[in-house]
């Protein structure tokens, strides 16, 4: 741990930190897929209703989102507005 | 919280910088508010831009629609019409009764938000990728909900934060107000997600992915993902508004 600084060891924590919040994408893209295979087959079944089942589908899509914006908003802080440096 | 995101967008300097990359507002000029140094970034011309481009729009359709020797609709109306018919569509679908109300506000909402999305299309910065931008808009809807609750059930709407059981006070108040932080995140994060990876593309990568690649991500960032965003903050607002108006 020679010649490694202080500030040096949380911009490499920060960037592994960021790293790892980003994993929270893992969870709406199986949501947003299972979503979508519903309403694959809700439309296959029912093809009048298309597009309300579209709608439907990309709402609920866009709400099970937000969690992994969430990460994509801790990584982007934790990147460019990084509130650890400020506390050495 | 406002200020602290605003800061982290406008590129403060602090943390890491990409050398080539450039996603983040910039400070253009400072001002002084009341003792406190604020800043005019770019997200504020980008977004003067887009009102203006907004307001141009709409005199040409105006000018379009009452001209002297009006016979017959011309093109312009028709657009026109056809935009409106849809939009009246979507909220009238959504909302039933209160629609006639609220659909002056949900219009303006989305085609301010559209444009802003695709903004980036033409080379602007998204001003909704500058989370005080979405921050307004979704306070501006959450004091629309509020509003509707107190309007409909007047002091009940506070009875019924401790609805179920009296425990749950806390967790409905807290459900109550993460609706326009949840629903400003979810537009800002969309869209900065999109600046970012173009911002990406356009620095990191060598020329010959620059010409004609983008085009295809362009269409998926800025447009698909764009009017997706915007209709769902409009759902979401009204899906909000009708609850409460319906309760």
């Amino acid at each position: 741990m020679n010649g490694i600084t202080n500030e040096g060891l949380v911009l490499m924590g920060s960037a592994i930190g960021a790293g790892l919040a980003v994993i929270a994408g893992i969870g709406p893209g199986i949501g947003q897929g299972i979503a979508a295979g519903y309403g694959a087959s809700a439309v296959g079944r029912n093809p009048g209703a298309r597009g309300e089942i579209m709608s439907t589908m990309l709402l609920g899509q866009a709400v099970a989102e937000t969690t992994g914006l969430y990460g994509l908003v801790v990584a982007l802080i934790l990147l460019f507005a990084n509130p650890l440096i400020g506390r050495l | 919280m406002g200020m602290l995101m605003t800061n982290m967008m406008a590129g403060a300097g602090s943390g890491v910088m990409l050398a080539d990359a450039d996603f983040t507002a910039h400070y253009l000029m400072p001002i002084n508010l009341f003792g406190q140094k604020v800043f005019f970034t770019t997200t504020h011309v980008c977004t003067c831009i887009v009102l203006i481009a907004i307001l141009a729009l709409a005199f040409y359709a105006r000018h379009a629609v009452l001209k002297e020797d009006y016979e017959v609709p011309n093109n312009v109306q028709n657009v026109v019409e056809m935009l409106i018919e849809f939009l009246d569509g979507v909220v009238a679908n959504n909302m039933g009764r209160h629609a006639k109300a609220f659909s002056n506000y949900i219009m303006t909402l989305m085609i301010f938000i559209f444009i802003a999305n695709t903004s980036g299309l033409f080379g602007l910065r998204p001003p909704t990728a500058d989370y005080g931008t979405t921050l307004a808009l979704a306070l501006i809807s959450f004091v629309l909900i509020q509003y509707s609750a107190f309007k409909t059930s007047g002091l009940r709407a506070l009875s019924d934060l401790a609805k179920p059981i009296p425990i749950l006070l806390p967790i409905n108040i807290i459900g109550e107000i993460s609706t326009p932080l949840s629903m400003s995140l979810r537009l800002f994060g969309n869209v900065v997600s999109g600046t970012v990876m173009m911002g990406l593309w356009y620095g990191l990568l060598p020329v010959f992915v620059k010409l004609g690649l983008p085009a295809f991500l362009h269409v998926y960032f800025d447009l698909f993902s764009g009017a997706i965003q915007t209709y769902v903050f409009a759902m979401l607002t009204m899906v909000y508004i009708t609850d409460k108006r319906d309760a």
